[in-house]
C-alpha cells in the first residue's frame, strides 16, 4: 500500500499510447547523458571493434571495415534506469547477429567492453535475434561523443546502461560475469517491463 | 552500518518529513526520518516516489546530503523548471508529511576515507549535494586527507549550504573555493566566471599525486571539466563522473 503524497496531483504522460511506458518511467524529448566519467576521446583510426573469446584468433574490424558491413535502421523507445524514457529514437548500426554469427560454441553470455572501462553483461538470447546493434549514428547523423560515439551497443529492450557507450568488442563467456554497473548494485538484467532496476529487484 | 553491500532487494521505506529548510531561493533541504534505513555511503542517492490520490505515481532520484555519520537523513533537492516532482518537493511538502523512498543507490559516486585522497571536488549548481555528505563524512571520520571542493555557482545567494561549507575552511587541509557565474559582491576576492581549464589548472592537485576527481553537475559542465582534467593529464580512470540535466 502506498503512501499518498498530500497535495500531489502529478502530470500524466503527455503520451498517446501510455502502454509504451514501463512502471516508473517518465517521457522526455531531451536526450540525458549518464556516464561514470569522463567521456573518452578517439581517432577513428585508433578505433577497431573486437569479438573475442571464440575460438583463438579474435575477429576484428577497422572503423572502416566496420562502416563498410550492411546497416540496419531501427527505430526504437529507449528506457534508462534514473527514469526517462524516450520515445522513437532513430539509430543506424550494424546487428550483433550479424557480428556474432551463428556459432557461439559453449558461449551463452557476452561482456560489452568500452573505452574508459566501462563493462556490461548480457546473454547471448538478449543480443541476437534481431535484439541489438551496435549503432553509429543516432537520427541519421554521426553519433555524438557524449552518447557513446563512435559507436555504442544499441540494445533498447533492457534499461539504458545495458546500451553501453563507446563500446569496443564483445567478449564470450560461457559463465555470466557482472559488468560495472552490475557491480555496483544495478540488476543484473535490467528489464524495465519488470522494473529490474536495482539489485534484488 | 555505512558501506554495507546491499544484497537483498531495496524496499520502499516509509520516510516522515521532521524538517524542511530553505536553503536558497529554488533549494531546499529536507530532513527524513525513515525507520528501516540501513546507512548510505557518502556521495550516494535515492529514490523517491511520490502517490497521487488516484494512484498515480512519480519517481525520481535525489543525492543525499547528510553524510553516513549524521543523524538524519537530509535531500537536498532544486526546484526545476517544469519539474514533476521537484516542485512539490521544494513548494508544497510540509513537516508531518510522509513519501516513500529506497535506496541507497549508486556504489560508485562514492567516497569514503579509507579510499584516501588528495580528494578533488568540482561542483555546478545542486551537483553540491553529494560533496557535502562527502565533506561531512570527511569531518566526521577524522580524516586528514587533503581536500578542496571547487564550487560553481551563479550568485552567492545562489550558493547551497554557503556557510556552512565557509565554516569548514577551519579544518587544515580542507579548502573550499567558490566561482561565481553572473554576479559577484562587492570586493569578491574568489573567481568570477564559468570553470575552464586555467581554473581547474590553479585549483587542482598536479597529476603527479593522483588526487581522486569528483564531479557532479549539469551536463555541458561536467563534460568541460572532465575533459579539461583529462588534458592537465589526470588519469581518466580517478576521475568520477555525475551529470543531471537536459543536454541541450
Amino acid at each position: 500500500m502506498s503512501i499518498i503524497s498530500r497535495g500531489f496531483s502529478g502530470r500524466r504522460p503527455q503520451v498517446d499510447d501510455s502502454s509504451r511506458l514501463p512502471a516508473g518511467q517518465y517521457l522526455t524529448l531531451d536526450f540525458p547523458v549518464l556516464s561514470a566519467g569522463p567521456t573518452p576521446r578517439l581517432r577513428l583510426d585508433e578505433w577497431s571493434f573486437q569479438i573475442r573469446g571464440l575460438g583463438d584468433v579474435p575477429r576484428s574490424w577497422s572503423w572502416e571495415e566496420f562502416t563498410a558491413l550492411p546497416t540496419e535502421t531501427v527505430t526504437v523507445d529507449i528506457h534508462c534506469v534514473t527514469k526517462w524514457s524516450k520515445f522513437d529514437t532513430v539509430w543506424t548500426g550494424v546487428s550483433v547477429d550479424l557480428l556474432l554469427g551463428e556459432d557461439f560454441g559453449a558461449a551463452r553470455f557476452v561482456t560489452a567492453f568500452c573505452d574508459g572501462g566501462y563493462t556490461t553483461n548480457l546473454p547471448i538470447e538478449e543480443v541476437t535475434g534481431g535484439k541489438a546493434w551496435v549503432a553509429y549514428q543516432y537520427d541519421r547523423e554521426p553519433l555524438d561523443p557524449q552518447h557513446g560515439g563512435p559507436a555504442r551497443l544499441l540494445v533498447p529492450h533492457l534499461y539504458f546502461w545495458k546500451s553501453a557507450k563507446w563500446v569496443r568488442g564483445l567478449e564470450l563467456h560461457t559463465e555470466d560475469k557482472p559488468g560495472f554497473w552490475e557491480t555496483y548494485g544495478y540488476h543484473n538484467h535490467g528489464d524495465p517491463w519488470r522494473e529490474q532496476r536495482y539489485s534484488g529487484d | 552500518m555505512a558501506g554495507t553491500a546491499v544484497l537483498g532487494r531495496l524496499n520502499w521505506l516509509a520516510a516522515k518529513v521532521t524538517e524542511v529548510r530553505p536553503e536558497t531561493e529554488r533549494v531546499r533541504s529536507i530532513v527524513f526520518e525513515c525507520p528501516g534505513w540501513d546507512g548510505h555511503m557518502a556521495g550516494q542517492h535515492v529514490d523517491v516516489r511520490l502517490t497521487a490520490e488516484d494512484g498515480y505515481q512519480a519517481q525520481r532520484s535525489y543525492s543525499i546530503g547528510s553524510a553516513p555519520e549524521d543523524d538524519q537523513l537530509v535531500l537536498t533537492v532544486e526546484r526545476l523548471q517544469d519539474g514533476e516532482v521537484s516542485p512539490y518537493l521544494v513548494d508544497v511538502l510540509e513537516a508531518g508529511d510522509e513519501l516513500e523512498m529506497r535506496g541507497p543507490i549508486g556504489r560508485y559516486f562514492v567516497w569514503e576515507d579509507s579510499m584516501g585522497g588528495p580528494l578533488l571536488m568540482i561542483a555546478g549548481g545542486s551537483g553540491v549535494v553529494p560533496f557535502r555528505a562527502m565533506l561531512r563524512h570527511r569531518v566526521a571520520a577524522h580524516s586528514t586527507v587533503p581536500t578542496r571542493l571547487l564550487y560553481s555557482s551563479r550568485s552567492l545567494d545562489d550558493a547551497i549550504y554557503r556557510e556552512e561549507l565557509e565554516g569548514l575552511a577551519v579544518h587544515d587541509e580542507i579548502d573550499i573555493r567558490f566561482t561565481l557565474t553572473r554576479a559577484q559582491p562587492t570586493g569578491w576576492k574568489g573567481y568570477g566566471r564559468r570553470i575552464d581549464r586555467e581554473m581547474l589548472a590553479e585549483v587542482s592537485w598536479s597529476p603527479v599525486g593522483r588526487p581522486r576527481i569528483y564531479i557532479c553537475g549539469p551536463t555541458a559542465f561536467v563534460e568541460m571539466a572532465a575533459g579539461s582534467l583529462v588534458e592537465l593529464g589526470h588519469d581518466p580512470f580517478l576521475i568520477r563522473t555525475e551529470r543531471f540535466g537536459p543536454t541541450s
